[in-house]
């Protein structure tokens, strides 16, 4: 696992793996699939709760749950920010994974592709395909848009392309 | 128009003529200059052609295929009008697709079926095709105006989707399988698939639908760095799928670890993509055609200009269910296809027994390659041909390892019972 920081590393080992090979269009695989995700979700997000480290929010967007929606934010010089978070399932999902978005972004990082769909390190790719199936959305999370957050958000701020709201609901992190 | 602009010539010869000062002439004559000027440019204005009927072989400076035409005079192409009974599906228009789509076009292709999700935007202009005036527009809808002024004889379809997506792939398939333009072909609605697509995530959706559909396809890629690129032809169950082993690349000798990726994604020359697209484009028509060797893999390398080529045999365990099958259709038929080599072997040599073709070889040119391409096995990794290499590990033997007890802290198993779970979570 070389590419990431230790932190990421033992987050990583904790989520719950997946077993089910089965994509979008895989009818009732694809149902058992859809629960080991939201178990993992779930395993995840408690986790992060628990250490103080929520950082996401995410829910299926249509009832196939093909489609997720949600917000993500990174704490910088102690003030908050939000992001809309939004990707689909692939068909060929999960060989392949999800793209993840922030459509908010689009255009203001050169590390981005057109519409919003985060660049991941050379690293992310390689260790999802040795991974498959066992990676899923909470992993790919967890590898590929935390490290992100972490480094593009300070340089957002810094160069001032993104600004801090003001208002009290998003002020410093509680 | 036109009349208007002499008028205003004329008045100004008058006014030349009346004036008493000289020195004032030259300015007239330069005025004089720029009349002529917009003139030519309102006789330029553009005429659209109309359709032909026939592919014409007549060499008039008014017939658009008369060089093309002249490849079937010279013996190259045995029939070229052909062209206008093949459908080509392109998917990704951007640097590579669409000059291989401007290409087809001049060719005189029949149909094309452009996908692609993305509009036109400045950061494109340092590619060929689309033109400044066209950011904003659906780069489908770009492509179809260019190509329909270029060629109306083309028939074009533009699909403004995104196939990875689970409804955008159900269009793909179904427009794939879409029979009306030649009702009596077999297998699908199209003769070839061209991916032109940037990502890995797009090119699996492509080889899925063709693995599905039977259907033969030619992938292109063109490198991050964009100093290398490649095509490879894609037959289902015959050779090696896209998923049969991670993607073969080629390697552009530049060490990766001193290849600087901070702060940028990806980056991207006219030159190398135009390159890629002339490759892919006549390995089409070499397909299609009917003429010259058709190549199963041929890289380029453009900071050495190598081009390594090979073949890649599909991988028995594939992990692609439908690759599989094409695999097994294509063992069965084995029987058929050698009988029918042999007879094609038999054929050639009492061809060769009447005498060598162009004996008087003055220079003595070998036309024929006396190198076979490095045949390599889709389920090995090792022995690649020299300047290739794998983009991905391949998965690891995850069937053979029970998966580890899902640690989980809930012990629901119904779907709706763990949707309102993570809800709640995300409530808190
Ligand atoms: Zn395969």
């Amino acid at each position: 696992m070389e590419g990431w920081d230790t932190s990421t590393k033992s987050t990583l080992t904790q989520i719950p793996l997946l077993s089910a090979k089965a994509g979008p269009r895989d009818g009732a695989s694809w149902t058992q699939r859809l629960k080991e995700e939201y178990k993992s979700l779930i395993a995840y997000t408690q986790m992060n709760k628990s250490n103080d480290n929520d950082w996401f929010h995410i829910s299926a967007a249509n009832p196939e749950g093909t489609r997720w929606t949600g917000k993500c934010w990174y704490v910088h010089n102690l003030l908050k920010y939000e992001f809309d978070l939004q990707f689909d399932i692939p068909v060929t999902y999960p060989s392949t994974a999800p793209e993840l978005e922030l459509p908010q972004l689009d255009g203001k990082t050169q590390k981005m592709y057109r519409g919003g769909k985060i660049c991941l390190t050379v690293h992310f790719k390689p260790l999802w395909a040795k991974n498959c199936p066992r990676f899923g959305i909470a992993h790919a999370l967890c590898l590929g848009l935390a490290p992100w957050l972490a480094a593009e958000v300070p340089i957002l701020v810094d160069s001032g392309m993104i600004k801090h709201k003001d208002d009290s609901s998003s002020s410093a992190e509680s | 128009m036109e009349v208007e602009l002499l008028e205003l010539l004329k008045d100004l010869e008058t006014l030349k003529r009346s004036l008493p000062d000289s020195s004032l002439h030259a300015s007239i004559d330069k005025m004089r200059l720029r009349v002529d000027y917009v003139t030519n440019l309102a006789n330029a204005a553009p005429a659209r052609r109309s359709k032909v009927k026939d592919m014409s072989a007549e060499v008039v400076d008014t017939n658009p295929y008369s060089r093309l035409m002249a490849l079937q005079r010279m013996g190259i192409v045995e029939n070229y009008e052909r062209i206008r009974e093949f459908s080509v599906a392109i998917v990704g228009i951007g640097g590579v697709g669409s000059v291989a789509a401007e290409m087809l076009t001049r060719c005189g292709i029949g149909r094309l079926l452009l996908y692609d999700y993305d509009k036109v935007e400045l950061a494109n202009m340092n590619r060929l095709f689309f033109r400044p005036e066209q950011v904003g527009m659906t780069k489908t809808d770009a492509a179809v105006q260019t190509l329909s002024d270029i060629n109306p004889d083309v028939v074009l379809e533009s699909y403004t989707l995104n196939i990875t997506t689970v409804q955008g792939f159900d269009t793909f398939m179904s427009s794939l399988k879409n029979k009306t333009f030649r009702p009596s072909k077999e297998g699908s609605g199209v003769d070839l698939v061209l991916s032109c697509v940037d990502n890995y995530e797009a090119r699996m959706a492509v080889n899925q639908a063709c693995n599905e559909l039977n259907q033969i396809w030619m992938e292109s890629g063109v490198s991050e760095d964009a100093v290398s690129g490649h095509i490879q032809l894609l037959v289902p169950g015959e050779t090696a799928c896209f998923a049969c082993a991670p993607p073969l690349v080629v390697a552009s000798g530049v060490d990766e670890r001193t290849l600087k990726r901070e702060g940028v994604c990806a980056a991207s020359l006219p030159t190398t993509m135009g390159v890629v697209a002339g490759l892919l484009v006549q390995n089409t028509l070499k397909l299609l055609l009917q003429f010259g060797n058709v190549s199963p893999y041929l890289g380029y390398n453009s900071l050495k200009d190598y081009f390594p080529t090979m073949e890649m045999k599909p991988n028995p365990q594939c992990s692609n269910a439908a690759c599989l099958e094409r695999q097994k259709e294509y063992m069965l038929t084995k029987p058929v296809r050698d009988a029918a080599a042999k007879a094609k072997l038999e054929a050639a040599a009492s061809v060769a027994l009447e005498g060598p073709l162009h004996a008087d070889n003055e220079w003595n040119i070998s036309v024929v390659d006396d190198s076979d391409p490095d045949s390599i096995d889709g389920a090995t990794s090792d022995a690649l041909p020299e300047g290739l290499k794998r983009e991905l590990p391949t998965a690891d033997e995850f069937q053979n390892t029970p998966p580890a007890a899902v640690p989980t802290t809930t012990t629901v198993d119904d779907l709706e019972e763990l949707r309102k779970q993570l809800e709640a979570l995300n409530a808190e």
